[in-house]
């Protein structure tokens, strides 16, 4: 067992499809909060294999797309800073703030270095002990309780120049706000198979309870999506909402406990702002009090011109599900991956990235 | 932040240890895994395992899916030619 190539198995995957189209009488839209699940189902064609009462649409679910273009003016402006070291996972070198990205201002001159984990900044940190590092944290739940281990970990070796700028978010209440807009009708969504390794299936039990919304969590394999999708279509078609745990091989009903308590340990819940949803109370991620020495955001307050949406740029609409991205007037015309408007398009998750690599 | 992959445990030194896929091994953080064990699959997700895959879970949902009764592919023959 390799975990890969048993989910990727072609005749399973044509039993499951066999069964959604059975079991399929009425047009469905489910939306796949996740933007790991869009590119996974481009990646495996899921989209065109499913039958057309089935219409999945992406939602908010890209960490790098949600960020506000205030929040990363203000990254950038810190990098800018003399004797930093600004430390980023690689999807948000290029977003484009108001004033350029991370990339043009290393471009200046700024120290902006791409790490593959906040273990890589804190290796940086050691190994220049003058400079300040600081982590440019983004990333929801999957991510936070690694950088929370990160902060531990600096705590116990005693670094004094290490600092996390967060701008971690929350998914439960991403998704009450799209649910409470009701922009779009959905009849299920396909619950965030890594998050939900974390937080655990029990956390997304709001959805059937305070707006009768059956939730499946998927992993990210063929099989996994289509096993998602076959639940949430029967319990469409049987009006009983539920929470379906179909990733059970990574998923707990409690989650990560571990994981769970490191994050609370070192953040609170505060609130964020989302691009495209707005400013949500309780939504967000910032360093408790006791870790105030780490917070980049005490170390280095910079003051930074409102921001506003590029001109044209419809990611806060693709990003509520109201929008597919082939319908932005922008689209593949003028926004691209190497020329992006918005972060939809430059993100490894985004929606418009997906459907700009995949559809014809 | 959803990528996350499973690889497998060859040997673990205090917190951290060496995984490997495809041939290619690398360090991870078991900080947020501590009861993994060596030939365990964890996920790891940014240099950190966040979960160890349960091998009977994963043999369950597999067997759901082949107890889904043969579809009748000679009937049939347009669903799913894509598959795979």
């Amino acid at each position: 067992m390799k975990y890969i190539d048993e989910f990727r198995d072609p005749a399973l995957a044509r039993r499951l499809l066999a069964e959604i189209a059975a079991r399929s009488t009425r047009p469905v839209c489910l939306m796949e909060f996740c933007g790991g699940h869009t590119h996974a189902i481009f990646r495996h064609g899921l989209r065109q294999m499913l039958p057309p009462t089935v219409q999945l649409r992406s939602g908010p679910g890209c960490p790098v797309c949600v960020t506000a273009g205030a929040d990363l003016d203000r990254a950038i402006a810190v990098a800018g800073l003399p004797g930093v070291i600004l430390t980023t996972f690689g999807d948000m070198l290029k977003v484009p703030g108001s004033r350029g990205s991370l990339q043009t201002a290393r471009a200046a001159g700024a120290d902006v270095r791409v790490v593959y984990s906040a273990l890589d900044a804190l290796h940086i940190a050691r190994e220049n002990p003058e400079r300040a590092v600081v982590f440019l944290g983004v990333g929801f739940e999957t991510t936070a309780p690694t950088v929370a281990a990160a902060v531990l970990k600096a705590q116990a070796e005693g670094l004094s120049n290490f600092y996390v700028l967060s701008l971690h978010k929350l998914t439960p209440p991403a998704m009450r706000a799209i649910l409470d807009a009701g922009e779009v009708r959905l009849a299920g969504i396909i619950g965030p198979g890594h998050v939900t390794t974390v937080i655990g299936s029990a956390a997304w039990e709001f959805l059937p309870r305070d707006y009768r919304m059956p939730c499946a969590v998927a992993g990210f394999e063929p099989l996994d999506i289509l096993h998602a999708v076959r639940a949430l279509v029967e319990m469409a078609e049987e009006g009983r909402p539920a929470v379906v745990n179909a990733y059970s091989r990574s998923v707990r009903p409690e989650g990560n406990r571990v994981a769970l308590e490191a994050m609370a340990r070192v953040f609170e819940v505060s609130e964020a702002e989302w691009r495209g949803v707005g400013r949500l109370p309780a939504s967000g991620l910032a360093l408790r009090p006791e870790y105030a020495r780490f917070d980049a955001a005490r170390a280095f307050p910079v003051e930074v011109a409102p921001s506003g949406e590029p001109a044209g740029c419809r990611c806060g609409d693709v990003l509520r599900g109201v929008l597919e991205p082939p319908d932005c007037p922008l689209f593949r015309r003028v926004c691209t991956p190497a020329d992006p408007v918005g972060p939809c398009m430059v993100s490894a998750e985004g929606a418009c990235a997906a459907y700009y690599q995949y559809a014809a | 932040m959803c990528l996350a992959i499973p690889m497998r445990i060859t040997s673990i030194s205090g917190e951290m240890a060496q995984v490997e896929v495809g041939g290619v091994e690398r360090p991870v953080s078991l900080a947020l895994t501590p009861e993994a064990r060596v030939g365990d699959y964890v996920l790891v997700h940014t240099g950190f395992a966040i979960s160890v895959l349960d091998e009977q879970e994963a043999l369950e949902t597999l067997r759901l899916f082949e107890e889904i009764a043969q579809y009748d592919e000679a009937a049939n023959p347009s669903v799913g030619e894509q598959a795979g």
